[in-house]
């Protein structure tokens, strides 16, 4: 088990950098979900880089935050034109970001999400993960792991339930471009 | 986030390991984004870590330590660099007994700053040794060797980071064991601190001598590495460009400057031979190629248009193929905002209201610069306020000075507005001044550290505490009055309109804590109650 899981990390550190810009305004977690993503990669054995602008975040300002991940990782910033993903927080934030997108990079948004079967409105950021993740080769007990690890123990019922919500979402709803 | 040994850290993150792990005895600084986190997480790891009123005294209390024979720390964002210069350019003649490491975070592209000035001219300008990571691994490796080359030549050594090594996360393999802060014990030695004429005229000398030393030492140093490539394109970099350009051109062989001042121009000189085109890729100001083409080496820049903002993947790219055609707007995100519930909202109301021409600071309140209120003529630095308000006083024709209004927050005025509060007793204008000092008990636009007026330390424990109005008071301002502006009261109102009417130096101390921090401030304050009463509560958890 161990040496199929060290194969796998020998594997994922030759891979091309995935890259993804999240979104959004201050206070909505666009850092908790970064983090998030950041944590699932390392723990696979991915080079991890992440960069954000966080400055006037509490004052309701954009906030965006990039994340790479893949074999080596050089610049912290996706350039732009060439982000895989770009998750959005907030649905006015999605076209001043479009432009990091690569031609076929996929939008991740709230609208994918049915918000009545979330068990708390502030975790649409973990449901967005959940919808990033059926994108992505870590398996879904590894997002769980590192969805634990970023939120007290109380709220990882609740926080399951919003992420498999977003994970089991993507199929009917993601938009390609 | 730690698998086995590997740590995903924030450039401020892994500064602040490094000095924990290298037995750092002191940092002080003053906060700034984006070095912030720096002391923050100092102070999580066990670290003596204080914040100082402002950053000249934070590197005066940092120089003291090290001159105790410490390892010690002073962090600060650029333009902090610019008050503590007057301390930096002597102690650069004075050296130290122990380790002294400044860490200046630049904020090119000015995320979060007044300007995008360019630090390592300090070091040219001071004659200190500079270290500049490209990641946080290189953080936490640069701050143990600029604490060893400051050990070992006795010299204050310059860290400078910028805003995406020092906020942006990466992999970091720590050393894992922490040493054991040095002995301290103070030898006097009244040649080499006591920087009078006589004893300075020396001093420069054997500074300049230093820089020589470690001038020949760096040539063969490891802090700069070359990355093997193919000879057609060489490129000449530092700090977070190197990152860039990597990725820009990975057919490149590149000369990667981690120690930047003094420059190893016998390396740069090798490489730029071996290689058929060279070109120097560096964000902010032409220094490297400057300080490289002085020394007779041929090497092309960047076009002048890339010295303004940051850089990335696609600007290097444009840089290597000498593109100068208008690059696209960035579009624009939503700006921030003073927060609905703010009690400033009521302030600046007013100051509307008056038609006041508002000589404004630095801090959340600047904000009140944008719409609806479009309320704050200018703004300069920290504690301008007080000293531009006064000039505009003195020399505006009546109908306009009389609407001179200063204003600045709580932490900036602790930080640099008390010496222009000094100047208003001192210079009164004819027709008098209005301050309006903005105190929510706390510096917010940073993240909510504490500063001496709150009265609680970086820990937020309590701590002793300057009180505002008695300050202004002691400094002979004979009307000072604290408001607590409050949506339907028109106290605020009434007490502005008197203080611009009376032709007196008035104080008008805003008073309201931040309603982002409600809760905790509770919690401070209960604690502290807990401490006077002993041990009769339970501790805060």
């Amino acid at each position: 088990m161990k040496n199929a899981a060290n194969a796998r990390k020998s594997e994922n550190s030759a891979r091309p950098p995935c890259n993804i810009v999240v979104a959004g305004l201050g206070g909505q977690g666009v850092l908790t979900a970064t983090d998030i993503i950041a944590d699932v990669a390392l723990r696979a054995g991915f080079d991890v880089k992440k960069s954000e602008i966080k400055g006037m975040s509490q004052r309701g300002g954009s906030v965006t935050c990039d994340i790479r991940f893949g074999g080596q990782i050089h610049s912290p910033m996706v350039p732009a034109g060439e982000a895989d993903f770009l998750l959005v927080l907030e649905p006015t934030q999605l076209e001043p970001n479009r432009h990091v997108l690569r031609a076929g990079g996929v939008t991740i948004e709230p609208s994918v999400i049915d918000a009545d079967k979330l068990p708390q409105k502030k975790m649409l950021n973990v449901a967005l993960l959940g919808a990033l993740s059926a994108h992505l080769s870590m398996a879904e007990q590894e997002w769980l792991d590192s969805v634990g690890s970023a939120f007290a123990p109380k709220f990882f019922e609740e926080n399951r339930q919003a992420f498999l919500l977003g994970r089991a979402s993507h199929n009917k709803n993601v938009h390609e471009r | 986030m730690d698998d086995g040994n590997k740590l995903l850290l924030s450039g401020d993150e892994a500064i602040a390991l490094a000095g924990w792990h290298a037995g750092v005895a002191l940092g002080a600084g003053y906060p700034g984004t984006p070095s912030t986190e720096i002391l923050e997480n100092f102070s999580k790891l066990g670290g003596r870590a204080q914040w100082s009123p402002n950053e000249k005294v934070a590197l005066e209390v940092a120089i003291g330590a090290a001159f105790g024979g410490a390892r010690a720390m002073a962090t600060m964002k650029h333009v902090g660099l610019n008050v503590a210069s007057d301390p930096l350019f002597t102690v650069a003649y004075t050296g130290v007994a122990g380790a002294l490491v400044i860490v200046s975070a630049d904020d090119p592209g000015m995320h979060s700053s007044q300007n995008e000035q360019d630090n390592r001219h300090y070091a040219v300008a001071a004659g200190v040794p500079m270290l500049e990571p490209s990641d946080s691994q290189e953080a936490y490796d640069f701050m143990l060797a600029a604490i060893e080359i400051s050990e070992r030549w006795k010299i204050p050594v310059l860290l400078r980071a910028t805003t995406r090594v020092c906020h942006s996360s990466t992999v970091v393999r720590p050393r894992g064991q922490r040493d054991t802060p040095k002995a301290t014990n103070f030898v006097r030695d009244l040649k080499a601190r006591v920087m009078v004429p006589g004893h300075a005229r020396p001093a420069h000398r054997r500074l300049r001598q230093k820089l020589s030393e470690i001038s020949a030492w760096n040539e063969d140093c490891a802090l700069n590495r070359v990355v093997p490539g193919g000879k057609s394109l060489g490129i000449i970099t530092s700090g977070i460009s190197f990152m860039h350009a990597r990725e820009a051109a990975p057919e490149a062989r590149v000369l990667k400057l981690g120690f930047t001042h003094p420059l190893p121009l016998r390396k740069i000189a090798e490489f730029a031979a071996g290689v058929e085109r060279c070109v120097v890729i560096e964000e902010g100001d032409p220094y490297l190629v400057e300080a490289i083409r002085a020394a007779g080496i041929s090497v092309s820049g960047k076009p002048e248009m890339y010295r303004f903002g940051e850089l990335d993947v696609t600007r290097v790219r444009r840089i290597l193929r000498a593109d100068t055609s208008p690059e696209p707007a960035p579009p624009p995100g939503k700006p921030p905002q003073l927060c609905e519930a703010c009690s400033y909202r009521i302030v600046f109301d007013s100051l509307r209201r008056h038609n006041c021409i508002v000589a404004g600071d630095i801090g959340c309140y600047t904000l009140g610069v944008l719409q609806p209120f479009e309320a704050i003529d200018s703004c300069v630095c920290m504690g301008a306020s007080l000293g531009v308000g006064l000039g505009l006083r003195h020399v505006l024709p009546p109908d306009q000075a009389c609407r001179v209004v200063s204003v600045i927050g709580d932490s900036t005025f602790v930080h640099s507005g008390i010496s222009g509060l000094i100047e208003m007793a001192y210079n009164p204008p004819p027709d008098g001044h209005v301050v309006i000092i903005l105190d929510n008990s706390t510096t917010a636009m940073t993240g909510h550290q504490e500063h001496p007026g709150t009265g609680r330390n970086l820990k937020h424990e309590p701590t002793g505490k300057v009180v505002i109005e008695d300050l202004a008071r002691s400094c002979g301002i004979r009307r000072v009055q604290v408001i607590e502006p409050r949506v339907g009261s028109d106290a605020f109102e009434q007490a502005l309109t008197e203080a611009l009417k009376s032709r007196e130096l008035a104080v008008i101390i805003a008073r309201r804590p931040c309603i982002l921090i409600a809760k905790e401030l509770k919690e401070y304050e209960k604690r502290r109650q807990c401490q006077e009463i002993g041990e009769l509560c339970a501790p805060a958890v």
